[in-house]
């Protein structure tokens, strides 16, 4: 061991209370700082889990994301053109030459496509009517991309294929039109095609707005309801790495020519909230840990206010001035790792409280655990930030240490 | 003999509003195996000259020489590096690290220079504290040892290094009689037996006797009719 740290470790040993004092402060910092960090960041996870579970990693739709240059305007680019009395084509809308654009995605690597047609219908029954959204999908397809099918409480995905007209609805609509297994209802598109339905299976997401307005049918059958024949609106696409979804789908988007969207830029305001959640609880946590700082700067000055006459009499016995400062450099380095290995112990022990915490939430049917992040980086970030806020607090004292003039000390002890 | 020790027309003046002169074109040498102590009234600039020999002070004016080397153009660490190697300083009060005990007090020059090994180390922080009659205390904290046994700590802590000269300040200031004439006894033997040159500051006439030579300060000026 160096005698600056010899030097140093004495002078914490013999100080028992204010050096306790300071890594407490530095312990329970470090502590908060994990329970804090993993707490947030495991609700934040457990969102976007849930953001990446319920919707499509992309959605590829029959849409473009700029308009299409008109000819005319292709022609006199500079020109002013006003086209009189133009009436638009009245197209039966979907993408192009979706067989070989399947192709092209299924073609892509660690990702899951499902081409669908959505529309919006009416539902009615027993008097009472509903707009709702309609989905046809290929049941072996659909349940490859999404978790529809683990959602429902009653009935089966497959049920679509093996009766055409079977419908799957939501837990919301539901209980709004008092439907059961077996119900029939009517279906009615705004293309004048209306067909009577059964449900054959009832979805919970837990989310209010989806479970009442969502309803699934197999693909033929949205086709004919939406008189859509052999079109589809939309590819659903799920990847095996949800954070490749933005390449993936710029990628695609170049490609087709179809708008595609990732749920990164589906979500970016959500993302965005998240990213100003976590700064603000960084900033929260990092705040405890400079507050703690504030204890190793008293303990510190304290010790270099009382140690003036020995400072004076190492520097005089040839200490220099760099050598000075290391002590006192090191006894914050000290407290701030000591004060971080065992911040780092309690931290896991709350982390360990905090996961056994279980509560049911209002309106919810299960029993939930609060969702903790166990990762290893938020270690190494609390213990670092307790490190930088320890010798921080402890460059101050040791500069001061550094400073003093022996003589002038020895002058005012004669 | 050569001079170990020289001050050469050195001055030390505060600067401030009103400028304060502590030492005034002082020129005087110590030589090897030599104990010369500096004598003057309370205020005359003894302390100061002795800071200044001791490179704990720079001189506004002058020089001094340690071993023949002009010491003027050193920093600050450099300063501290030739005080480690070369110097050993005494004080009225003893100055021991209290936190420490005597054996570690004694070390800590030693461990700062870093040129023994640490067996070799406390091999030789132990023979000096035997020499001192300090060997059953070496494992004590200062504050279990007597005044004199603190003072003797202190001059085997000077030594520690084997330093060329020992700076004492008022050594037996805060001594009994008997530790005084211990301490007394101790730094003769230091120049006599060891060949050490020993300035010491002193108001003490038995102490000041002992000396080969008395050099007497006057309003921070060397004053050559000084008589004790």
């Amino acid at each position: 061991m160096s005698i600056q740290l010899g030097i140093a470790v004495t002078h914490l040993v013999n100080r028992k209370r204010p050096t306790l004092v300071s890594l407490v402060g530095i312990v329970l910092g470090v502590a908060f700082f994990l329970a804090v960090s993993s707490l947030m960041r495991g609700s934040e996870r457990d969102f976007i889990k849930r953001l990446i579970d319920n919707s499509p990693h992309i959605t590829v739709s029959d849409e473009y994301r700029n308009p299409r240059v008109q000819p005319a305007a292709l022609r006199w680019p500079e020109g002013a053109v006003e086209v009189r009395r133009v009436k638009p084509l009245n197209e039966v809308r979907g993408i192009r030459g979706h067989a070989q654009k399947l192709a092209f995605i299924e073609s892509l690597p660690g990702l899951r496509v499902a081409p669908v047609l959505t529309g919006s219908v009416v539902l009615a029954f027993a008097g009472r009517t509903q707009g709702v959204t309609l989905t046809g999908a290929v049941p072996s397809q659909m349940k490859r991309v999404s978790t529809i099918g683990e959602k429902l409480i009653e009935g089966s995905l497959d049920a679509l294929a093996s009766n055409p007209n079977g419908l799957i609805v939501g837990v919301g609509l539901a209980k709004k039109f008092s439907l059961r297994m077996g119900s029939v209802v009517n279906v009615a598109s705004a293309a004048n095609e209306a067909r009577a339905l059964k449900v054959v299976g009832i979805f919970r997401t837990g989310g209010a707005s989806y479970d009442e307005t969502q309803t699934f049918v197999s693909l033929k059958r949205a086709q004919n309801l939406l008189d859509r024949t052999n079109r589809i609106n939309r590819f659903i696409i799920q990847l095996d790495d949800p954070y490749r979804a933005r390449d993936a789908a710029a990628l695609i988007e170049n490609r087709t020519g179809y708008k595609s969207v990732s749920w990164l830029e589906a979500s970016e305001d959500l993302m965005s909230v998240l990213l100003v959640r976590n700064i603000i609880m960084y900033s929260v946590v990092s705040a405890i840990l400079v507050v703690a700082a504030f204890g190793i700067y008293n303990t510190i000055s304290t010790i270099v206010m009382e140690k003036t006459h020995d400072i004076a009499i190492l520097k005089s016995m040839g200490f220099h001035a760099r050598d000075v400062r290391r002590i006192f450099l090191a006894e914050g380095i000290m407290l701030g790792a000591i004060g971080s290995v065992m911040g780092v112990l309690v931290g896991l022990g709350l982390m360990g409280v905090l996961g056994q915490v279980s509560f049911k939430p209002p309106g919810a049917t299960q029993v939930v655990n609060l969702p903790l992040y166990w990762g290893f980086e938020q270690y190494l970030l609390a213990a670092g930030f307790a490190m930088i806020s320890a010798v921080g607090a402890s460059y101050l004292p040791a500069r001061k240490a550094g400073r003093v003039q022996p003589v002038a000390i020895l002058r005012g002890m004669g | 003999m050569s001079a170990v020790l020289a001050a050469e027309g050195v001055g030390r003046v505060l600067p401030g509003e009103i400028p304060v002169t502590l030492v005034q074109d002082v020129t005087v040498a110590v030589e090897r195996g030599e104990f010369a102590v500096i004598m003057g009234p309370s205020g005359s600039g003894k302390s100061s000259l002795l800071y200044l020999l001791g490179l704990l002070d720079t001189p506004t004016s002058g020089r001094v020489l340690l071993e023949g080397q002009d010491t003027s153009g050193f920093g600050e660490d450099e300063l501290a590096s030739t005080r480690l190697r070369k110097l050993g300083f005494v004080f009225q009060f003893h100055f021991l690290l209290a936190e420490f005990s005597v054996l570690d007090n004694v070390l800590l020059p030693v461990r700062r220079l870093g040129e023994l090994a640490e067996d070799a180390a406390r091999q030789r922080a132990e023979t000096l504290l035997d020499q001192f009659g300090l060997r059953d205390h070496r494992h004590k904290r200062p504050h279990q040892i007597s005044g004199g046994q603190r003072q003797r700590a202190a001059i085997a802590r000077a030594l520690a290094n084997d330093p060329s000269v020992i700076l004492a300040d008022e050594p037996t200031g805060n001594l009994d009689t008997q530790s005084g004439a211990n301490v007394r006894q101790i730094l003769r033997d230091l120049t006599h037996d060891f060949g050490k040159a020993v300035i010491a500051v002193t108001h003490d006439l038995t102490f000041a006797k002992a000396a080969d030579r008395q050099i007497g300060i006057v309003d921070g000026r060397i004053d050559p009719g000084w008589r004790m």
